[in-house]
């Protein structure tokens, strides 16, 4: 038996890199994004909406805070926690920054082991990934409920200071939550389609008649480590300024 | 095809930046525990924000090694937010100006910037 020759003439060139790479790429008459898959892409061009939406969010927290003539409340005290008799600084905001890190590395590994085709371990690492988002979203759930009931802290108004806190505060938070929510439910998806091994025998998907590849894996991964950036912009911004 | 495969790298390389992250979250935390306040609080809050999100885009989300027409495609419309940001700056110290002449003026000396 002879191997089928191969009559795509697709890649037979090696494409150029730099500058004229790009106008190549951009002006070739095909897609332009060569070597993605188009549900990375996709996923590529949906996060770039998403960075806006959470500009605005951002933005407008900024011109609320510099326009405002009440003093801003301290963010430091505010979220302070008492623990062991000892008052410590954002330390609930800290741990919540490190638990979300380690989540996008071992989303990092998963995608991975994912590509390697070793179903258990991506398996492995996509639940810990989704315990650890779990774990996120509980401890902003215990935020949210202190600064609500003992610090009494509305969106309209607040004891502390200026009113603005409080509506900048859920919106942008609440917004990034949503966020980690619904990676959660989408990690436990995409693990369970890897356990089942729906993605080594390319069974298609729900909605679609694609076939299932480990590339799913990666586009799960590229909003997961978008949902830990956008966290690493408001602990700077929010909690820090 | 080079990423027929996909995008496929050394665990390392993973660890690494992981650790690295740990370690910029600490020194963002830091900042706030030893309470440095003005230009050097807000510098050090950037600078450490800006290296965590170049290291989490760059080798997480594997920008480095795609090509430059995604690359670009990403990362260049980010840059008008500037132009928001500036127009934001801008409304926020008028209305800041004109609560402190309208409305402070009635109770107390006009409001400073904190």
């Amino acid at each position: 038996m002879t191997q089928p020759v191969s009559t795509s003439s697709a890649q037979t060139f090696p494409l150029p890199e730099g500058l004229p790479g790009i106008v190549a790429d951009f002006s070739s008459d095909q897609r332009a994004f060569k070597n993605v898959p188009w549900g990375k892409a996709m996923m590529w061009i949906f996060l770039l909406s998403d960075t806006f939406i959470f500009s605005c969010f951002l933005i407008s927290y900024m011109t609320v805070r510099m326009s405002t003539t009440e003093p801003w409340p301290n963010p430091s005290e505010v979220f302070a926690l008492t623990l062991w008799g000892k008052k410590i600084p954002l330390i609930l905001i800290a741990i919540m920054t490190f638990v979300l890190i380690s989540s996008s590395g071992t989303m990092a590994m998963a995608v991975k082991f994912g590509y390697e085709k070793n179903r258990r371990m991506t398996f492995i690492l996509l639940l810990v990934t989704a315990a650890l988002g779990a774990t996120f979203v509980g401890m902003q759930a215990f935020e949210w409920t202190k600064l609500i009931f003992e610090e009494g802290v509305r969106p309209w108004g607040n004891p502390m200071g200026a009113a603005q806190f409080g509506s900048t505060f859920f919106m942008i938070t609440g917004f990034h939550g949503t966020h980690v929510s619904i990676g959660v439910i989408f990690l436990i998806i995409v693990a369970a389609k890897v356990i089942r091994g729906d993605l080594d025998h390319e069974r298609p998907g729900f909605m679609t008649g694609r076939k299932g590849n480990y590339e799913i894996v990666e586009t799960m991964g590229l909003y997961w480590h978008f949902v830990d950036l956008v966290w690493v912009f408001i602990f700077a911004f929010f909690y820090l300024w | 095809m080079a990423h027929a495969q996909g995008q496929q790298h050394p665990i390392g390389i993973y660890l690494k930046i992981w650790g690295l992250l740990f370690i910029l979250s600490t020194a963002s935390y830091l900042v706030d525990y030893f309470h440095f306040q003005g230009y050097l609080r807000w510098f050090l809050i950037v600078t450490f924000m800006l290296m965590k999100a170049g290291l989490i885009v760059a080798v997480f989300m594997h920008m480095i090694w795609e090509r430059l027409a995604l690359v670009y495609a990403i990362l260049v419309p980010p840059l008008l937010l500037m132009v928001l940001l500036g127009i934001g700056a801008l409304e926020a110290d008028y209305t800041f100006f004109t609560r402190g002449t309208f409305f402070a003026a009635a109770t107390k000396a006009p409001a400073q910037h904190r």
